[in-house]
């Protein structure tokens, strides 16, 4: 089957295509060079005059495992705002801010999205997050198991245990838990919150393990490193939602020393201490901190106005935020020494000044920051808003005199504490292109994605031109999904079923000895029941195909 | 067929602790549980070896199919599910492979989704929507908990090696020895399980189940520091509740446990409430968690695929191809009763005598082999029981942990998702 795309404007940043007018081969689901002359076509599509860019990356989204079922099982309210009628090829299910996984899958690629990769694996519930990435159709998957806060590796810590035994540690977690990267979430702070702990600054020490935070982020990025895994450490910082977590944040690159770190949904860590509310932006010194040190990547977790629900497995924030909950209910969880979690909905508000200003924030740093192959377009789905509030977040970004229409609505006291309204900066649809689409890929070392040169998975979005770019980013025309038409004019017209995407980096399988007798004293499950197979990902994945990426081990 | 096979660390579906050390022998078509078994794992174990040949086959309008005849049976069912205007499926004992396929299949019939627990679970359910709770999950208890208060439960009579696993551990990460305390609070069967290995005995604070509720909200009272008049509450001394608070309190890591099965009266889920919000209130300060136990009869497996396929929880309805929640309406029980359903698909595949409600309606049975019925339904399908017959997935209680059932003997008995994919592919 070939597959001929015409004479699209293309917007392919990887390969330096910008708005470059030209036609698209497809064969066996990736793209390929123009066929000989006399090469038949089966399929013919005329893109003149329409946008055409590789299939988005969402690099950071909570689409399944353990909290987001607490989520969806805690909201049938919400759920009724947003249901999916079933049609002859869709399920019936349910939307908005915990969406279902069918939902989750039809609505990610309706708005042209192919692949989506969910940043808290707890390796104890990697098997439930599998489960559920399986049931999410169409789209690619992938997760990051959580490490930083499991009894094993911070008794490992303690102990001054060799970089190289730790560096072990992590690989056996990737194959254990059939993941992309790593997480750490409030580095060695869950574990303290068990410890009765309620905050932890990242030189401060967990009063068990003596350990700092600053610590487990140095021999983890490190780690990650020497493995040679592509994607960076992915830090979910100190203090989250603390007036002068702009401070940790700072400290928190500085942790890295130089190696690759990559701090996620940041826009919920840039807060200062100034001004009458106690309350003010950090984006400015966060933003110039990212622009100085090309070792960080950063995505924004921007807030959007409206209802939604906070799923994290930062269970001391959580708690701490739990009393901002809304409607009032909300879960805290502690886990098999390993993790914990936290589901408390909220609603944005613009009225109320922490929110509108904490809604600037994120715009700030998308705007000051000035290499968009450093920061990615997130909304922490769902935590800041439901993904669906994507291309919103592109208009405000795409068109000032919009973006300053909608600051001059929110809280008054919150205009006064931003620069947002004068900065003028307006991403072009090449920056959308890499911060959706390219640099997502090359983060996370994926070389078929991301991208429309030859040899590339034929995940492709045709977008109708629109002067309003919220309209031209909800409904693409055509979305292809491994040379597939999955959806057309924003309505799913194909079921297929994605790839799961895995890092197996090499290490010495001694240390399984060690963790078999610790699971024998001191776990509730086999340790051959904590690992997942390649065959048993499959079913967990409804037959997924698994896609393993290389790591290049460096010496350490 | 089946040769004499001794296995190790086996994992068992028979309640929600899931245990999954247990060794097990095959001999001569036996399955016997040789080490670590429950009273519960052994019984099931020994019912699910004693089948017949004959129980293996399907039967129609209560006549045996022939040989290989499966598929014939199979097109019946789907006879009986093209002619339904509201088939309800219930049961929905099974793994995470069978629920999958049942889930597609309800979509496909606009059928409501129910689980003969779902009472239960809804008790647990609108504590969660309503307020939410602080919890934990099993190797956090068994490393960490220094108090571990029961409220209406033993947890031994559902999940018989709770203590030997949880709490009576050698082993614990952060200390050497772990002074464990157990409180037993209720009209509770067996406090012996709480007796400690050193012969400490456990507090046992009796009270009527349906008092638990006032308890807890004295008990919430007495944290919150304020005035009680009367000397006692439900017939228990303020003075003990006092000093249970006071444990609370100064406990490292308290664990409040609750078996929602046990709670079963009118409002229990107020009495439920009431503890996790006595739970939260103790966070102020200290660390508590509360343990919900459940998991038995997969009910935990099927919810948390309905769930996270669908949106919502079950019980739910897939009517006209919207889905719909409403706990209180869709269960089977009502559903019957009402007459609002006319056709009725029962699947339970791990133990025999969870059959199905007495019903007048056409009903098809996905049932244990040798399950024996009052009223035999208009079609049963023998199919195999995950963890003995296939490989499968089930959820622990705490719904953290799934764990991998394994296959331990073979034999014709089709797996649940192979039936109901068969029957799918019909419609
Ligand atoms: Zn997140």
């Amino acid at each position: 089957m070939l597959i001929k795309l015409v004479g699209g404007k293309v917007y392919d940043p990887a390969n330096n295509e910008n708005g470059v007018i030209r036609d698209i081969f497809v064969q066996d689901g990736c793209i390929v060079s123009r066929p000989h002359d006399h090469s038949r076509i089966d399929e013919t599509y005329d893109l003149n005059g329409k946008i055409v860019m590789a299939g988005a990356i969402d690099l950071h989204t909570h689409i399944g495992g353990g909290k987001v079922n607490i989520a969806r099982a805690m909201l049938p309210e919400d759920h009724r705002q947003d249901i999916l009628e079933r049609s002859n090829l869709t399920r019936s299910c349910c939307g908005r801010a915990a969406p279902s996984t069918l939902a989750t899958g039809y609505r990610y690629t309706e708005m042209g999205y192919t692949a989506c990769f969910e940043p808290a694996v707890l390796p104890i519930n990697a098997r439930q997050a599998h489960m559920e990435m399986g049931d999410t159709p169409i789209v690619d998957k992938g997760g990051y198991a959580l490490l930083g806060n499991d009894d094993f590796f911070l008794r490992m810590m303690a102990a001054n245990e060799d970089q190289q035994l730790i560096n072990d540690y992590v690989a056996w977690t990737l194959h254990a838990a059939k993941c992309i990267g790593i997480k750490v979430v409030n580095p060695g702070g869950i574990s303290a919150f068990k410890f009765n702990q309620r905050k932890l600054d990242v030189d401060e020490e967990h009063s068990y393990y003596r350990l700092t935070p600053r610590q487990i982020l140095k021999t983890l990025t490190r780690a990650l490193h020497d493995l040679g895994v592509p994607h960076p450490l992915h830090v979910h910082a100190s203090n989250l939602g603390v007036p002068g977590s702009d401070d940790s944040t700072l400290i928190t690159m500085g942790a890295a020393e130089g190696l690759p770190i990559h701090i996620t949904h940041i826009q919920f860590h840039s807060y200062g201490t100034e001004g009458d509310y106690k309350f003010s932006s950090g984006a400015a010194r966060i933003a110039e901190a990212i622009n100085k040190n090309s070792n960080v990547s950063v995505d924004v977790g921007q807030i959007m106005f409206g209802q939604t629900v906070t799923a994290s497995g930062d269970n001391m924030s959580q708690h701490r935020n739990a009393h901002h909950a809304n409607p009032k209910k909300w879960v805290v969880m502690d886990i098999e020494c390993d993790a914990g979690c936290g589901v408390v909905p909220f609603k944005y508000r613009d009225k109320n000044f922490v929110n509108a200003l904490q809604w600037a924030i994120g715009l700030e740093i998308f705007l000051l920051v000035q290499d968009p192959w450093r920061i990615f377009l997130t909304t922490d789905h769902p935590n800041g808003a439901p993904f669906t509030s994507y291309p919103h977040l592109i208009k405000l970004l795409m068109d000032k005199s919009f973006r300053k229409s909608v600051l001059s609505t929110i809280h008054a006291d919150a205009i006064k504490m931003t620069t947002l309204g004068s900065i003028e900066r307006e991403y072009s649809l090449y920056e959308i292109a890499i911060m959706t689409r390219a640099a997502p890929a090359k983060i996370l070392g994926l070389s078929g994605h991301g991208h429309i040169g030859v040899g590339a998975n034929a995940d492709i979005v045709v977008y109708h031109t629109n002067d309003d770019p919220e309209i031209m980013f909800a409904k693409p025309l055509y979305v292809f999904k491994r040379g597939e038409l999955v959806a057309k004019d924003g309505a799913i017209v194909k079921i297929t079923l994605g790839d799961i995407h895995i890092v197996k980096p090499e290490f010495d399988g001694a240390i399984e000895k060690r963790l078999r007798a610790y699971f024998e004293r001191y776990h509730t499950v086999n340790l051959d029941n904590f690992k997942i197979s390649d065959d048993e990902l499959s079913e967990c994945g409804n037959g997924s195909r698994m896609t393993i990426h290389p790591c290049n081990k460096r010496p350490s | 067929m089946n040769k004499l096979a001794s296995r190790n660390n086996i994992t068992c579906p028979f309640c929600g602790l899931v245990c999954d050390d247990l060794s097990t022998s095959l001999i001569n078509e036996k399955l016997e549980v040789t080490a670590n078994g429950c009273s519960l794992s052994k019984l099931a174990f020994a019912q699910l070896s004693s089948v017949n040949a004959s129980d293996l086959r399907p039967r129609v309008s209560g006549k045996p199919v022939g040989d290989n005849e499966l598929g014939h049976a199979i097109a019946e069912a789907a006879g009986l599910l093209r002619g339904s205007a509201q088939p309800l499926f219930s049961g929905l004992m099974t793994d995470v492979s069978g629920m999958r396929a049942i889930t597609s299949l309800a979509d496909r019939c606009g059928a409501i989704l129910d689980h003969p627990n779902s009472a239960a679970l809804t008790r647990n359910l609108s504590v969660l929507q309503n307020s939410g709770w602080i919890t934990t999950t099993f190797s956090e208890v068994k490393n960490r908990a220094d108090l571990i208060v029961l409220v209406g439960t033993d947890a031994v009579t559902r999940f018989p090696r709770f203590f030997e696993r949880l709490v009576w551990n050698k082993d614990h990460l952060f200390s050497e020895e772990l002074k464990r305390e157990i409180v037993y609070l209720g009209d509770i069967k067996n406090t012996q399980p709480g007796v400690a290995p050193n012969g400490r005995q456990p507090l046992v604070i009796p009270c009527n189940q349906e008092k638990l509720g006032e308890i807890m909200g004295a008990l919430r009272c007495i944290a919150t520091g304020k005035h009680i008049e009367a000397t006692e509450i439900a017939g228990v001394s303020i003075q003990v509740l006092e000093k249970l608070i006071s444990k609370l309190s100064n406990a490292r890591y308290g664990v409040i446990v609750w078996a929602v099965a046990d709670l079963d009266f009118p409002h229990a889920e107020l009495t439920i409430q009431s503890l996790c919000e006595l739970v939260k209130y103790l966070n102020k300060t200290t660390r508590t968690c509360g343990l919900p136990l459940g998991g038995n009869d997969s009910d935990l497996t099927a919810n948390q695929v309905t769930t996270w396929q669908i949106g919502f929880s079950l019980p739910v309805s897939l009517a006209n191809g919207r889905p719909s929640y409403d706990p209180h309406h869709f269960t089977t029980t009502s559903l019957l009763a009402q007459g609002a359903v006319d056709t009725l698909l029962w699947v339970s595949s791990y133990q025999a005598q969870r059959t199905p409600p007495a019903t007048k309606i056409p009903s098809i049975v996905l049932g244990c082999a040798g399950m024996q019925f009052e009223n035999e339904p208009d079609v049963f399908i023998p199919v195999a029981t995950p963890g003995l017959d296939h490989s499968g997935h089930i959820f622990r209680s705490d719904t953290v942990v799934a764990l991998p059932l394994r296959q331990l003997r073979t034999n014709s008995l089709p797996a649940v998702a192979h039936v109901i994919g068969a029957l799918q592919k019909l419609l």
